[in-house]
């Protein structure tokens, strides 16, 4: 098999063996970005030279006879809102070109630790708002299932690139579903762990209280062992949590018999595209053939999580990109003839449309007269919801629901309708308003060729139980073996 | 409920964006469709429930209070050009004093 088709944890084994250099693994990667990714557009930023230096590094310890790390030699592809020291680092917004971090963020650290090589940096959304990586003020990227669609959003260019094989795994942050949908669209694993999982320090903040980094893998063995690296308590995140990180691997038994599955029936309601609820239903029937046992359930306020999450995440957004304001660091406006010009010239010019829209609505719910009727209200709509899942998980280990209610649509089909575009996140935000963690695995294609995920949620914390499931299921089907052609 | 073009000039002006009048025009009707689905929110009567603000609620992480190496001052002022280096600092309109 060629090197760029190899899983994250082949590679690591073949280059710890000896069997490959982690510079030829690093080569290769580069060589299938730099003849495929014109179509794609997956990445803002190829770090070649940065790459082969770690590679280099890698090798360097390997002769030395110095373990390299779990991740010795796998190249991996970084969200472009993760900061990365002397590396620019954009949010795909005009408002940071040419921003190039003092810092590196935990995560970076951690996988440079554990002996990765950071290949690139990736096209999202602006500042990681939307849904199918158009919103990037820089570049289009495409899904390598079909050119002509959207490969989700926002983490859609760390999507397409583990799709299209230009890096066994990638990073993105989920706020509302930015990694689960697009490795839902793209036909990959995508991640979102539990609320304070994984340290914050570095992701340049959208909403605080939902934002987490996650990781995109081509199978489950994959994500869980870039879990084991990604997570942890950091003294620079205060809301990361001081919990023990249990090897996630171990997990990976395929044994399900007795584990309770509940089928949430709101999330299949109408909307959901016929196809995908076929799909999702017979991969819930492959789980039960597995031993699992299935029931119906109700998460009776899900019809409420659009609009809580869509005044919560507006709020703590207009919030945190207050700090945008022309003086420190980002785009500064060459017309301004006082200080308050200067602010409101620099992110006049600097933010595009969705994120002034999103800054707005949260400004407006935040105001005089309007906090109690939008942000408060959504506040205890969010510990109704969580009360859902708390008694949800009562009954059941896990939960499953399709991860989007469609496949990925067209390259400029909803950018006039940013209400329909938000209606894609629809399956996905109630896990970040409840900050348990969630995966999404394909579980086929539909009639255009386009893959389908399924969606997997646990009590907060119960990341292996979700490994779990997802692996046995995998095991049983060949969907993650399959790869684009483009 | 809905918000006329005049509010969202005031909202810009809240936060900090100047808006110009055909981005308001396009802007307004598309943040009035989603306050139509904030109105669905009304309809649900939360009394007594408490507010969530954080998912997993912890509880004063206080560390030790030592100094620990952060970024320097020189480091900073790099990311922009518009700093003056013998003071130290960033470089703004004038703030004080004028017309």
């Amino acid at each position: 098999m060629e090197l760029i088709h190899l899983s994250a944890s082949a590679i690591a084994a073949k280059v710890k063996a000896k069997e490959v250099s982690a510079r030829a693994v690093t080569e290769a990667f580069l060589a299938r970005i730099e003849a495929k990714d014109d179509a794609v557009g997956a990445f803002l930023t190829v770090m070649r030279k940065q790459a082969l230096t770690q590679a280099d590094a890698v090798d360097a310890k390997i002769a030395a006879g110095v373990d390299p790390g779990p991740l010795a030699g796998v190249p991996i592809a970084l969200k472009d809102n993760l900061c990365t020291l002397g590396v620019e680092t954009t949010c795909a917004s005009k408002i940071l070109k040419g921003f190039v971090p003092p810092y590196s963020a935990t995560v970076v650290e951690r996988l440079e630790a554990a002996g990765a090589i950071v290949i690139g940096k990736t096209n999202l959304d602006e500042f990681a708002m939307g849904s199918s990586t158009e919103n990037s003020a820089l570049k289009l990227t495409h899904n390598p299932w079909n050119l002509s669609k959207v490969p989700g959003g926002s983490s859609g260019g760390s999507a397409a690139a583990v799709a299209a094989d230009f890096a066994p795994l990638s990073l993105g942050s989920d706020t509302g579903g930015s990694i689960r949908q697009p490795a839902s669209f793209c036909g990959v694993v995508g991640v979102k762990p539990t609320y304070g999982r994984v340290s914050r320090y570095g992701l340049v903040a959208f909403a605080s209280s939902l934002d987490q980094i996650g990781p995109f893998a081509k199978n489950i063995e994959d994500a869980a062992l870039v879990m084991n690296v990604l997570s942890g308590h950091d003294p620079h995140d205060s809301t990361s949590i001081p919990r023990d990180v249990p090897d996630y691997t171990k997990a990976l038994t395929g044994d399900i018999r007795g584990l309770r599955i509940g089928v949430p029936t709101e999330y299949f309601a109408a909307g959901i595209a016929p196809e995908i609820r076929i799909l999702v239903q017979s991969a819930i029937g492959v789980l039960r053939g597995l031993g699992a046992e299935v029931a119906e359930c109700s998460l009776p306020h899900t019809e409420y999580t659009l609009p809580a999450y869509y005044i919560v995440a507006p709020a703590e957004a207009s919030s945190n990109l207050a700090r945008y304001d022309g003086v420190r660091y980002g785009h500064r406006t060459q017309r301004a003839t006082s200080h308050i010009d200067l602010f409101e010239k620099s992110r006049e010019e600097g933010f595009g449309d969705e994120v002034k829209r999103r800054i707005l609505i949260g400004t407006y719910a935040l105001s005089a007269g309007y906090y109690d009727a939008f942000y408060l209200k959504a506040q205890q709509i969010r510990t109704l919801i969580q009360q859902d899942f708390e008694n949800a998980f009562k009954s059941f280990d896990v939960l499953i629901t399709p991860t989007a209610p469609t496949t990925a649509f067209g390259i400029g089909e909803k950018t006039d309708d940013p209400l329909a575009m938000k209606l894609s996140d629809i399956c996905t935000l109630s896990a970040n308003l409840a900050g348990i963690p969630a995966l999404s695995q394909c579980c086929g294609f539909d009639t255009n060729q386009l893959p389908v995920g399924m969606q997997l949620l646990g009590p907060a914390f119960s990341e292996e139980l979700l490994f779990k499931v997802a692996h046995a299921y995998e095991q049983a089907t060949d969907w993650h073996t399959r790869r684009p052609v483009f | 409920m809905a918000l006329t073009t005049e509010d969202v000039r005031k909202v810009g002006t809240l936060a900090r964006l100047a808006l110009a009048d055909d981005e308001i025009a396009t802007i307004t009707p598309q943040l009035n469709d989603l306050l139509d689905q904030f109105a669905r929110l009304q309809q649900l009567d939360t009394t007594g429930v408490l507010p969530t603000s954080h998912a997993v609620p912890v509880t004063a992480l206080l560390r030790s209070d030592e100094i620990t190496p952060s970024l320097s001052q020189a480091d900073v002022l790099k990311l922009t050009s518009h700093t003056d280096e013998i003071m130290g600092g960033f470089i703004v309109p004038q703030v004080l004093g004028g017309d």
